[in-house]
């Protein structure tokens, strides 16, 4: 059986956190009452007209620079027509021939390997609005919530470059970081705003054949999306390997089951009647507002890296996870602006900090630690007020009640104790107790040595420096 | 003369004197509505309680010491396509007869502000697809001229009430001629403005690169007066144009030497009535009379306006009319008792009872010609069609100042004479249409008769060039004081005019 290698393309839905809708000026939330953020354009109720937000193309213009699109000067709206009950005008406004950036592309590094990904184009358009099906079996209607009808999307399309599920996630964990990074989406995937549809196929790896592919749909997570390209590549291949022929359809993944069904499919093909939005006029982008735009954009995440080996000396793979997204790689320098030990600083980011943000599935920007937290407790760690085994402890209840590391410490007396005749009293308590050990020590056991300085900081709660327990005892031995 | 005969800028001068109050001209209109509505019935809805409330107001104001402008107090009707907020608006389509916006089109608001006295919504074909106003769900509304003749469509019962004096003027939409074609027909001044002049913001969309919102007046002045109420910038509407607009009544006065004047041969050609022609020619020579250079010429792509127009506008209302679906708003089908459609047997049934004949088939040649496999032979050779038009019309205006034709190739015709013949009564708009397809302004106004029925002058003027036609039409209508004329209606049914109109105005609130 000869290897295989998936070709896969990517589409990618993103709500734009601009403050106001894509057309009216309703507010662009998430989470309020169904039908409260609504009003008659974004109902499309009659007579009602459309009006482009300009922040709308200010972002996508972001994004498409971002994504080394080339911008369009001249760009229209076109309505996609088709009938679905969560959307209201029964046409959406979207972007057909004419998307306002292509032609982009972004470069991926996956296992020591550099690729590059094409991505075809980037346009706007509407977001419908949502239906909430009845509970139960006999239930036998469906609610429309209209709320994030009207919300601006951008649909970013990538060109069939992606190799492996592997890739594909890689792709996303970068695109994410990238609109985090010129604030343009919280891409939380959970809510929707960040959304994908994946197209896959397979063929032996190293030809260009092209096998029919199937179009992967609710994924709703990076992880999801690699394991269901993950299983429908083994699909895939097992059908090949067999003989038989993969059908172009559409399959939706099934997280519980870990496999992709095929889903319910029309029989003709999709129709959208595009045409351009007579109610909106062509948009005209003058290059100085691009330059503009391209000017303010912040530091991207590769250059970000970079910079963070270069000026920081840290690792390649340090930097990576630093500036995997944009508020922890802030949280990162501004802990390191005040506190000069790039790596010390790196370690417990990386460490303590990300642990703590998995156990209690936050973001960087939920938490009640602070820069000048973890900055206050590595100077007490430094000038040894605390030990590093008591600093966890520090750290994480700061990260769990946001306190300062001194009131913590003072309010639970966890002050490192140094003072060498209080240590030296537990010692000789500890030697009195333990003769035998101090024999084996004597005789050169050096593992009897490390009973002993735990002996002490069991006695002491964690409180000794062990570094000044350890001289003492070799003192008071000799 | 009653009140009610009288035009806007006589009634604002009487008012001004204080010779009358807004709530006597208001009385005069609505006892006019009462006495002749059965007869022509124009109103879809009545609306007088709110009337005379903002009557009573407008005389407060005045008594205030308050200053009105020039529509302050005087009557005027919408068509029933307008969002108003609070009263229905129905386009004449069981699909919208329950609906009440929430909201009021800019228009509407613009001529409340003005001091805009509204009677109430007038019937009109459904969506405004139709010549004749005979696609209406309700009811026909007839020519006041003879009751046996259509008043013309889609703005119909706007023209109709107007020519009767149910309105001293009214509001209506013109997407290939339907402010102009009835104007014509009820002998009435009617004028498209300029693509972008007027914010279609609350006009319930028919083709939206085509619609536009334009007066419907007894005479000139009254034109220019509405029109300058309701031009204007509209940030909620992104294709009205922005830009300071002029006091279109300072174009009226000066003479029309030496304006120049072309007249296409193509549109007095094959397919014309010889009386409308005979009348049409007669005031073209008047113009030539009053100064004008007056000089024939070609328009090379006028054969093409029609089958253009039969792709875009149905195009665009396809997608435009989807909203009707049955889920949120209007009407819905429901199935006989206690049973429940599926999702697409509700869309299919809500479409199929809500949506009359004419209506359906546009909205099937819209979707044939967008469809995939026919855009490009269909849709996307009419769009190229609509610039050799455009075109068209750019070297005639490099020439003329403005360009004349018939509004409508007949007078005014008989209820049913062309209703079974959607290609015939299509060809109602052939002069109309080419305007609209070129995003430029054209009015109607009365020049003559043909066996006692109206028939309408079209002149044409580039984008923005309302100041040249109302100062042409102006022009005409001093030397030729057609407009004058009033058609006589019966009198004595009043009791049942009453009847029907408070039928109507059950709809309002
Ligand atoms: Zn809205």
């Amino acid at each position: 059986m000869p290897e295989y290698e998936a070709v896969i393309g990517l589409e990618v839905h993103v709500e734009l956190r601009t403050r106001s809708k894509a057309f009216c000026n309703c507010p662009n939330v998430f989470g309020s009452e169904p039908n409260t953020n609504v009003c008659p354009i974004c109902l499309g109720l009659p007579g009602v007209l459309p009006v482009l937000n300009q922040a709308v193309l200010e972002y996508a213009v972001r994004t498409g620079l971002a994504l080394n699109c080339e911008i369009a000067s001249f760009s229209k709206f076109d309505r996609k027509n088709y009938f679905y009950p969560d959307l209201p005008k029964n046409y959406q406004i979207s972007q057909y021939d004419l998307p306002l950036c292509r032609n982009g592309y972004l470069d991926l590094e996956v296992n020591g390997v550099r690729r590059r990904i094409g991505i075809t184009r980037v346009h706007m358009e509407e977001d419908a609005g949502k239906l909430i099906h009845g509970e139960g079996e006999k239930a036998d209607y469906s609610l429309v919530d209209t709320n994030r009808s009207g919300v601006p999307l951008l649909e970013i399309v990538t060109e069939p470059d992606l190799r492996s599920p592997e890739e594909a996630r890689a792709f996303l964990e970068k695109l994410k970081a990238i609109l985090q990074y010129i604030d343009v989406s919280d891409c939380k995937m959970e809510e929707g705003s960040l959304r994908c549809d994946a197209n896959i196929s397979v063929r032996p790896s190293g030809t260009d054949i092209l096998n029919p592919k199937t179009e992967i749909k609710n994924m709703n997570s990076f992880r999801a999306v690699y394991r269901a390209l993950g299983a429908e590549m083994e699909r895939q291949c097992a059908i090949w390997g067999a003989g038989d022929r993969v059908v172009r359809e559409t399959r939706a993944w099934n997280e519980a089951e870990g496999t992709t069904v095929a889903m319910r499919t029309k029989e003709e093909a999709s129709d959208y009647r595009y045409f351009p939005d007579p109610d909106l006029v062509p948009i005209v982008i003058g290059r100085d507002f691009v330059v503009r735009i391209r000017e303010e954009l912040p530091e991207l995440p590769e250059a970000r890296r970079q910079r963070f080996i270069k000026e920081y000396g840290l690792p390649s793979y340090d930097a990576g996870v630093l500036t995997s997204s944009r508020p922890l790689a802030d949280f990162y320098e501004a802990c390191v602006s005040a506190y000069r030990d790039p790596k010390t600083v790196s370690n417990w980011v990386m460490g303590e900090f990300l642990r703590l943000l998995k156990v209690f599935d936050l973001e960087v920007t939920e938490t009640r630690l602070t820069p000048s937290h973890l900055v206050e407790m590595l100077e007490l760690l430094k000038e040894g007020t605390i030990s590093g085994k008591i600093a966890k402890a520090v750290f994480e209840e700061m990260f769990q009640t946001g306190k300062r590391a001194r009131e913590i410490i003072e309010a639970k007396g966890l002050i490192q104790i140094s003072d060498e005749e209080e240590l030296g009293r537990v010692v000789d308590e500890v030697l009195a107790a333990h003769p035998g050990v101090v024999t084996d020590y004597r005789n050169g056991k050096e593992k009897a040595l490390a009973f002993l300085v735990g002996q002490v900081m069991k006695a002491t709660r964690g409180k000794a420096n062990p570094q000044t327990v350890n001289r003492i005892i070799k003192e008071k031995i000799q | 003369m009653e009140l009610f005969q009288l035009t806007a800028h006589e009634l604002a001068e009487m008012l001004k004197k204080n010779e009358i109050s807004a709530e006597e001209i208001t009385r005069s209109v609505f006892e006019r509505i009462h006495a002749v509505e059965d007869q022509v019935r124009a109103y879809v809805t009545v609306t007088e309680e709110a009337a005379y409330q903002k009557a009573r107001g407008i005389d407060g104001e005045k008594r205030e010491g308050k200053g009105a402008g020039p529509l302050a107090g005087i009557p005027a009707g919408l068509k029933d396509n307008f969002c108003t907020r609070g009263v229905r608006t129905t386009c004449s389509s069981r699909m919208l007869e329950n609906f009440v916006p929430p909201y009021s089109a800019t228009v509407v608001e613009k001529l409340a502000a003005a001091g805009a006295v509204f009677t109430g919504k007038l019937n009109m074909d459904e969506f405004a697809m139709g010549s004749s106003t005979e696609t209406s769900a309700f009811f026909q509304t007839r020519n006041p001229w003879n009751l046996d003749c259509v008043p013309g469509g889609s703005s119909g019962g706007a023209a109709a009430a107007v020519a009767a004096g149910e309105a001293v003027y009214a509001l209506g939409s013109d997407t290939g001629g339907s402010i102009r074609q009835p104007a014509s027909f009820c002998g009435i001044v009617g004028l498209k403005p300029t693509y972008g002049l007027v914010s279609r913001f609350g006009l319930v969309a028919f083709a939206s690169s085509l619609d536009q919102i334009g007066p419907l007046t007894k005479d000139v002045r009254d034109c220019a007066l509405v029109l300058n109420a309701i031009a204007g910038h509209d940030p909620l509407d992104s294709t009205s144009v922005p830009g300071p607009v002029p006091d279109y009544t300072s174009y009226l006065a000066s003479d029309i030497k030496g304006v120049k004047v072309g007249v296409p041969r193509e549109f007095f050609g094959e397919g014309l009535d010889p009386g409308v022609k005979e009348v049409v020619q007669a005031a073209v020579n008047q113009l030539a009379q009053l100064g004008a250079v007056v000089e024939e010429c070609s328009f090379p792509h006028a054969e093409y306006a029609l089958p253009c127009y039969y792709i875009i506008a149905p195009a665009e209302a396809s997608s435009n009319l989807a909203r009707y679906d049955g889920v949120r708003y209007g009407f819905r089908a429901t199935p006989e008792k206690g049973g429940n459609y599926d999702l697409l047997e509700m869309y299919m049934r809500t479409r199929s009872e809500g949506f009359g004949p004419e209506v359906k088939r546009r909205i099937m040649l819209g979707t044939y010609a967008l469809s995939s496999g026919y855009y490009d032979a269909y849709y996307l050779k009419a769009l190229k069609l609509r610039t050799l038009i455009k075109q068209d019309f750019n070297r005639l205006f490099d020439q003329f100042d403005v360009v004349v034709s018939p509004t409508s190739p007949t007078p005014p015709f008989r209820f049913g004479e062309k209703a079974g013949n959607p290609l015939v009564m299509y060809l109602s708009d052939v002069y109309t249409i080419p305007v609209n397809l070129a995003g430029i302004p054209a009015l109607s106004l009365p020049c003559g008769f043909v066996e006692g029925l109206p028939v309408g002058l079209q002149i044409m003027a580039p984008a923005f060039g309302e100041g040249t036609l109302l100062k042409v039409a102006h022009a005409f209508e001093q030397s030729k004081p057609y407009h004058l004329a009033r058609p006589r209606l019966k009198g004595e049914a009043a009791e049942k005019g009453l009847a029907h109109a408070r039928e109507m105005s059950r709809g309002g609130k």
